[in-house]
């Protein structure tokens, strides 16, 4: 076999091995999560509970801008929602979920922030493979999980719960949810507490 | 030239390795079969599966010779971003006459709640009739978990009856060459 016939089988079997790829792992190989398997249902201790005043915080958004609670004070309500990783299954559905949602939101006069305790470059990269998304996405990642901390989601190994806290106009907590991490929270459930929300 | 003979090997094998993984999803046909689906309440979707009735139906019993079945989820970012390609292989069959009367397009969403089915509806302004699984039925009609959107036709025998003919996972990049090979014209 000479160079030439052997540079040409190689070449043939590298064009039969990208095809094979291609047509297994299709367009959606780039979405790919890690699976950590059946975790701890819940794994944090309540801070809150409802009727509290929600501890304010100030967080980095993906967008560039700073983020506070605060700043919806008797303008919006805010849906707050912790989510424990970037890329792993639940929470890589969750959010797109409430992105072709927004007009629940918008309906109930409600903001939707989302938090998780991974830095901005990695949320820059995950929320972009959602597409584009309509509502903030905030780091808790350094002090690390802070926030989820004062809102008692912090779980042992440094992620957060998947909570849901809805804070109304006067800052004060309506509903908190803090689901089991393995399961997707119902839209339907966080639809009716939107609307129970004065108007 | 053994280096070369080794690489030739090791690139065979992963090769042959995917399509070993790509073969290993299979979808049971006579499981899928088994689950009930609501009938829709839309006369004009009724008219389109060509039921009637307001109890439950199964797959075998819409009138059609090759049903197209999406499994999707409202969650799945990838199903949000094909939701229109999936709307044009519908409106491509719509419009040709030897596959509207054969050819019926149905939606299946994988664990979500008819209310979450309802917001994914609405959002892509889907007309083709799309039924709700949150108990995650359809899983069960698969070797493997299902990675959503994934794509079935199904051959319905006389009425009783229907089998699995072709099987597409992910995106749809050509609606043409899709339904083509959905129903076996390729």
């Amino acid at each position: 076999m000479n160079h030439k016939t052997k540079l040409s089988v190689l070449g043939v079997l590298v064009i039969a091995l990208v095809s094979c790829y291609s047509s297994v792992f299709g367009k959606d190989a780039a979405v790919s999560t890690y699976d950590p398997g059946q975790l701890k249902a819940i794994d944090s201790t309540p801070r809150l509970k409802v009727g509290d005043t929600a501890p304010d915080f100030t967080l980095p958004s993906v967008s560039g801008e700073k983020i506070s609670l605060g700043q919806y004070r008797g303008k919006k309500n805010v849906l707050i929602s912790f989510v424990p990783a970037a890329w792993t299954p639940v929470c890589s559905q969750q959010w797109p979920g409430y992105n072709i949602a927004k007009d629940m939101f918008d309906g109930n006069d409600t903001v939707l922030l989302g938090i998780t305790v991974d830095n901005i470059p990695t949320l820059y990269a995950w929320t972009g493979q959602m597409g584009h998304v309509w509502f903030q996405v905030l780091s808790d990642f350094w002090p690390h999980g802070a926030v989820a901390q004062r809102y008692g989601v912090l779980r042992s190994d440094g992620t957060s719960e998947r909570a849901l806290f809805l804070v109304d106009k006067q800052g004060n907590v309506r509903f908190i949810d803090v689901h089991d991490i393995n399961v997707m929270p119902r839209l339907e459930n966080l639809a009716q507490e939107l609307e129970k929300l004065p108007k | 030239m053994k280096r070369i003979v080794l690489c030739c090997l090791v690139t065979l094998c992963v090769a042959t390795a995917g399509f070993v993984r790509a073969a290993a999803f299979t979808v049971n046909a006579h499981v899928l079969d088994e689950i009930q689906l609501q009938v829709p309440d839309s006369a004009a979707q009724k008219k389109y599966l060509g039921v009637s009735g307001t109890a439950t139906l199964n797959l075998h019993q819409i009138q059609a010779d090759i049903i197209i079945l999406e499994l999707f989820s409202m969650y799945c970012p990838i199903c949000q971003a094909e939701a229109h390609n999936v709307n044009k292989v519908h409106q491509y069959i719509e419009n040709k006459p030897d596959l509207k009367t054969r050819v019926k397009l149905i939606g299946i969403g994988v664990g979500n709640t008819p209310f979450e089915v309802d917001v994914f509806r609405k959002k892509y302004d889907i007309a083709f009739p799309l039924f709700p699984d949150d108990l995650f039925r359809v899983q069960k009609a698969t070797s493997k978990p299902i990675r959503t959107p994934t794509f079935v036709a199904l051959k319905r025998k006389g009425d009783k009856t229907i089998t699995v003919t072709s099987v597409h996972v992910g995106a749809i990049s050509d609606v043409e060459a899709f339904v083509r090979g959905m129903v076996g014209q390729e």
